[in-house]
């Protein structure tokens, strides 16, 4: 105690006493602030990143690149105040591209300046924070921590809705968001107030129990992967009981469908009569849409229709057979054409798709005849997981708002989510186990188990995260915006040929179609008439490596004539002529010129194939045919600038001149070889 | 600060004891012998995208000196900051081997694996590449315009055209013969064709179909993925 009071008296004894010991205090509480500066993380690091490029060669230069202090990155107009630059000293230095350490890594190359758009908007993080911590990690004031490189490509999607050739994960995410059925029960609202419309085709199920039987029904509500690995239906996790009710419901509920009654011949198992089948089915190209599994358990064929591996356990023989006469007459929205089959070549393809079972898939199914009980409380079910959002139901409405909207899910703060045991707590894992295991959330609920591939949910969750409250307040002059597919339909007798042989299946015509055979919107410019009616004919395959391949519609004559004048008129290039070029100017000597050009300079042979016997190309189309199939206008049009008739085309713009162009075409219009007659 | 610094030593101290306790083999945990070796089965040289699981497990096989394997000891995975193991540690199986996921980590460029048995005596490093964004932009354009000739393997939808060509094209994991072009040359002959440099003009030029940016993108995914590794040594970086 007595201590104590002489160490008061010592400093505070007298007021001159007082008075020095006070301006001590005062000072030092006075250095705290700077000190604190002094010593702050980011001062620390600038000091790091000085000491490393003082062993570099050209640490000269490096170091009149530094600016000492706090940096910021400032765009109001975006939002973006970002201080990252601070410690991150080394991003636009190229010669640092060796150094690994953070935070003094080179930002790999990007298509944007670095100042442009600062850091957050890509990166996310707090953006104004000057501690490691607090910029990078969520803290109890900022929800947004660093988004891992994982689903880096979210961040491009919030100013690019349309799909960019560098972001394929996100392109990949967007699709599934449209094809795995994501859409039809949540709302996904782009930024540019696109809506994301689904691009799957979920049967109708209105006349079901003309298609297949309760056991089939049941079988499938189970397990839907148990039949078709390949089926974008998702798993509900469903009950035997459960799935009892829905079957004897869907039954119940169903009505005769729009199309006459046929008697069917009783399937033949003879194998004389399935093989047939089978080549009828390769011969008509079935597998260019529809996929089997093989004997080696791989999937072999296209994913435009339903995989058949088992198909002859689900389907009834009459409506399989009234299917394969005219897909249209069962759904009218198919994307199945209409192949104008005999009774005969029906039959054959009936019996060879009805060989294709599964004895196990329905051997432990037995279902009693079901109750009215049954029917109601699988109606129940129906209604409670939503099953009217994807598929057409008597009775039952399409359910308005029937699971979240996902707009903004890419900016939605964790403080509204519930997070399942054992998944740490940030949004790309709450995405990622949403998706993957739904059910862990809680059992009542409704999602369903899709089967997805890990590199599907991550591109899943990627589309997803860039659905950012951020995409919705930048600057609409930053959107790039979605492309929509146009609503072009063509006119007339060749209209209702097109719609009814599904031609916008593959094909693309004015912006509207698919991909998987060439854009068709200038065909008239580029072929000869006498060419196209025997193509439509008989479609041989112009690329030999290809499997996929266009099916031939048994037309009649008058339809390939409707069709032929159809594409000749209406399909033309408005940049030039079809007939510009007169094929008199095409000279023998030309054509002898263009020869050695295609053999030696251009080397064509090197991805096309003109002579079976000499050349081996199989990139390009088959030339042997190109003077009867080609116009010459469009191939010197198509030599001078390939991209400019089909954009994206493999074949390179060789900057070809008009002297070379023209000899190749003269060229290439010597080559006449007939196809055998009667050949396939 | 203080307490900081009392919470830190008390966070170390229990770390240390986590990991020790980690490290400790577990009960009836196989002794590895000396002579043991670990060696590569599976999973090596893969491609992936940044912060990307790669497409098939990395599988590592421990045997002894005589070539029998090890069954039982704990193998343990390191990797660079950033890559992720499911799961970074566990005991090889009745053949001696050991399987994990890997994902790569947030920065583009090669990365390395290091598979240790406990005592850290043997070790294994297995290569695997990430992509970043422009590497991922070339491999676009590449699957796009270049593969059907520059990639030997065919698949039902993409039959390879190399064989048809003489001279062959070389793919672009063979790092010896593209490592001997320089990044100029690599842009002139994608952008000129084969006959910029004297080869054969079956290479068509690009560049009138690509851009600039393009053609970099390429070059750079030729870069990453090339066998042996790409090194550039016009340009010396460290003079210590």
């Amino acid at each position: 105690m007595n201590g104590l009071r002489s160490l008061w008296n010592k400093f505070f004894g007298n007021s001159s006493r007082a008075f020095g010991s006070m301006s001590v205090i005062l000072l030092l509480s006075l250095a705290i602030a700077p000190a604190k500066d002094f010593f702050s993380e980011w001062r620390h690091a600038q000091k790091n990143y000085v000491k490393l490029i003082r062993t570099r060669a050209d640490a000269v230069t490096l170091e009149r690149h530094v600016e000492p202090g706090l940096q910021q990155i400032w765009h109001p107009e975006l939002g973006v105040v970002d201080r990252c630059t601070t410690c991150h000293l080394g991003l636009k230095e190229a010669s640092l591209s060796n150094v690994t350490q953070q935070p003094f890594a080179k930002h790999p190359p990007i298509p944007h300046s670095l100042t442009q758009f600062g850091c957050v908007i890509c990166h996310r993080g707090q953006g104004t924070a000057t501690t490691e911590r607090e910029a990078h990690h969520s803290t109890d004031s900022w929800e947004e921590p660093l988004l891992p490189a994982n689903y880096i490509e979210a961040s491009c999607g919030q100013c690019h809705l349309s799909p960019l050739r560098g972001t394929p994960t996100l392109n990949e995410g967007r699709r599934l968001l449209a094809s795995e059925g994501c859409a039809r029960c949540h709302n996904i609202k782009l930024a540019d107030g696109s809506v994301v419309v689904p691009t799957d085709d979920p049967p109708e199920l209105n006349h079901i129990a003309d298609k297949t039987t309760r056991e089939w029904i049941f079988a499938w509500v189970k397990n839907p992967q148990a039949y078709a690995a390949s089926s974008t239906m998702p798993n509900f996790g469903f009950s035997d009981d459960d799935a009892r009710d829905i079957s004897a419901f869907l039954v119940a509920q169903s009505t005769k469908g729009p199309y006459p009654a046929r008697t069917v011949k009783a399937a033949s198992s003879d194998p004389n009569t399935v093989q047939q089948g089978a080549s009828l089915y390769g011969q008509s190209f079935c597998a260019s849409c529809h996929a089997t599994q093989n004997a080696a358990g791989n999937l072999v064929g296209g994913d435009f229709g339903p995989e058949l591996t088992r198909v002859g356990s689900k389907l009834k023989p009459e409506w399989l057979e009234s299917w394969i006469r005219d897909p249209a007459t069962y759904d009218p929205e198919t994307r199945m054409p209409h192949f104008r089959l005999d009774d005969k070549q029906v039959g054959l393809i009936s019996n060879y798709l009805q060989s294709k079972t599964d004895s196990d898939l329905l051997a432990n199914v037995h279902l009693e005849p079901a109750t009215q009980k049954q029917a109601e409380h699988g109606r129940a079910l129906v209604l409670e997981y939503g099953c009217a959002s994807c598929h057409q139901i008597n009775g039952v409405k399409k359910p308005e708002n029937f699971a979240p909207d996902l707009s903004r899910i890419g900016s939605k703060p964790f403080a509204q989510l519930a997070f399942p045991a054992g998944v740490e707590h940030t949004l790309p894992n709450y995405l990622t186990s949403k998706i993957s295991k739904p059910r862990a959330f809680g059992a009542g609920l409704k999602m369903p188990k899709f089967a997805l591939t890990t590199p599907q949910v991550d591109a899943l969750a990627t589309a997803l995260l860039s659905l950012t409250s951020r995409a919705n307040a930048l600057p609409a002059s930053l959107r790039i915006a979605t492309q929509h597919e146009s609503h072009y339909q063509p006119a007339g007798k060749a209209g209702q040929l097109i719609s009814d042989l599904r031609c916008f299946s593959c094909h693309a015509f004015n912006g509207r179609g698919g991909t998987m055979a060439p854009d068709l919107s200038w065909e008239g410019s580029s072929v000869q008439r006498e060419w196209l009616v025997d193509f439509l004919k008989n479609p041989n395959t112009l690329r030999p490596a290809l499997i996929r391949r266009m099916p031939k519609f048994n037309l009649t004559g008058a339809e390939i004539n409707t069709l032929t004048d159809y594409i000749l008129t209406v399909y033309q290039n408005p940049a030039f002529d079809r007939d510009e070029i007169a094929p008199s100017s095409l000279t023998p000597q030309l054509a002898e010129q263009g020869k050695q050009l295609y053999y030696s300079k251009y080397s064509c042979q090197s991805c096309h194939m003109i002579d079976a016997q000499k050349d081996k190309g199989y990139i390009g189309p088959v030339l042997s045919q190109a003077g009867l199939r080609l116009t010459p206008a469009w191939t010197y049009q198509w030599l001078r600038n390939p991209q400019a008739l089909r954009p994206g085309t493999i074949e390179p713009n060789q900057h070809m001149d008009d002297a070379d162009a023209k000899a190749l075409t003269a060229y290439l219009m010597t080559l006449k070889l007939r196809a055998k007659q009667g050949g396939n | 600060m203080k307490e900081r610094a009392i919470l830190l030593v008390l966070l170390l101290g229990m770390s240390a004891c986590a990991k020790r306790a980690v490290d400790a083999p577990a009960s009836g945990a196989a002794a590895v012998p000396s002579g043991a070796v670990l060696t590569e089965v599976s999973g090596g040289k893969q491609v992936t995208r940044i912060g990307a699981l790669l497409d098939q497990p990395v599988v590592v096989q421990l045997n002894d000196a005589q070539g029998t394997a090890i069954p039982g000891a704990v193998l343990s995975l390191s990797g660079a900051q950033g890559v992720k193991f499911d799961p970074a540690s566990g005991p090889t199986d009745a053949t001696g081997q050991f399987t994990t996921l890997v994902s790569a980590p947030g920065t583009s460029g090669r990365f390395q694996l290091l598979a240790s048995t406990t005592d850290g005596k043997v070790q294994l490093k297995v290569e695997q590449v990430a992509l970043g964004y422009e590497q991922l932009l070339g491999r676009q354009l590449s699957n796009q315009y270049c593969v059907r000739c520059h990639d030997p393997e065919s698949t039902p939808e993409r039959v390879s055209n190399m064989d048809n060509l003489d001279p062959k094209p070389h793919a672009f994991t063979e790092g010896d013969t593209y490592n001997k072009f320089s990044d100029a040359d690599l842009t002139a002959i994608i952008g000129h064709g084969g006959p910029a440099l004297n080869k054969a003009s079956s290479m068509p030029p690009f560049g009138f179909t690509l851009s600039p940016s393009e053609i970099q993108a390429l070059t750079s995914y030729i870069r990453a993925i090339s066998d042996p590794p790409y090194s550039d040594t016009t340009r010396v970086y460290a003079s210590k």
